[in-house]
């Protein structure tokens, strides 16, 4: 690993930009470009965003835990949150045209298109993680 | 500070809206869904939505696109996009959306397509 940085958020709107300001400066640290911290800055609001929302439900007591790592395969990024977890398979297709007209849903879209890796599981310790990879 | 400023011009009867930040979840996603409500309670329902200054979007507020669109349309009105990044123009690709936005790339090209 080239570098790795660990962020605990509180579960609040404003803990989405805050985790976009700060990928945004480790992945610039490290030297990356523009097009591939765009990607990495998408992700990371869409999965906080759900983090906060749909995992600890605003909860101010349960935090958002946020690891950005430069690793040789890319960039790596995991986000846990202390909630129930849901079931990926029961995500509708924002795509569907039934589904066209909602005003919510496309959050995951977006990660598994501006990323390489995404994948979700429980945490031994409780909660939700989704792990995403973006190769170089 | 707002993400977001929303200024608006008025070509005949149409409503042109100029996007100036970021439409995200939080600030930028309510002050627009603000101003789309205000513009209809006003009985202006031709909207158009020039999105060139806007550096950034993400799903909530592709969302609150879609949540605009509908609005208007539920008011018998018509909202269609002006001018969209290549971001943005990805982004609706992506979620198949400008299969159900009217985009133009040319104001005085959608100003006559209310026509």
């Amino acid at each position: 690993m080239a570098g790795i940085q660990q962020i605990k958020l509180p579960s609040r709107i404003e803990s989405v930009d805050e985790a976009a300001s700060k990928a945004d400066e480790f992945a610039k640290a490290q030297g990356l470009g523009d097009d591939f911290v765009s990607a990495i800055d998408l992700a990371i609001r869409e999965s906080v965003a759900n983090a906060v929302k749909h995992g600890n439900k605003f909860a101010e007591e349960k935090t958002v835990d946020l690891t950005l790592a430069r690793t040789d395969e890319g960039f790596e990024i995991t986000v846990r949150d202390y909630g129930t977890g849901f079931d990926i398979d029961e995500i509708p297709d924002p795509t569907d045209p039934e589904n066209l007209l909602k005003t919510n849903g496309r959050g995951i879209l977006f990660m598994r298109s501006f990323m390489d890796v995404v994948e979700w599981s429980n945490h031994e310790g409780g909660g939700l993680v989704v792990k995403m990879i973006k190769r170089q | 500070m707002s993400d977001i400023t929303i200024s608006e011009r008025q070509a005949g009867d149409v409503t042109i809206l100029d996007l100036v930040g970021k439409v995200t979840i939080g600030e930028g996603s309510v002050a627009l869904r603000s101003t789309i409500r205000r513009l209809l309670g006003e009985g202006k329902n031709k909207i158009l939505m020039n999105l060139a200054g806007v550096g950034y979007i993400d799903s909530s507020g592709i969302g609150e696109l879609v949540s605009s669109f509908t609005a208007v349309n539920k008011e018998g009105g018509t909202l269609k996009l002006l001018k969209l990044t290549q971001k943005i123009q990805d982004l609706l690709a992506i979620t198949k959306l400008l299969t159900v936005f009217d985009v133009f790339d040319e104001e005085s090209e959608a100003l006559s397509s209310y026509n």
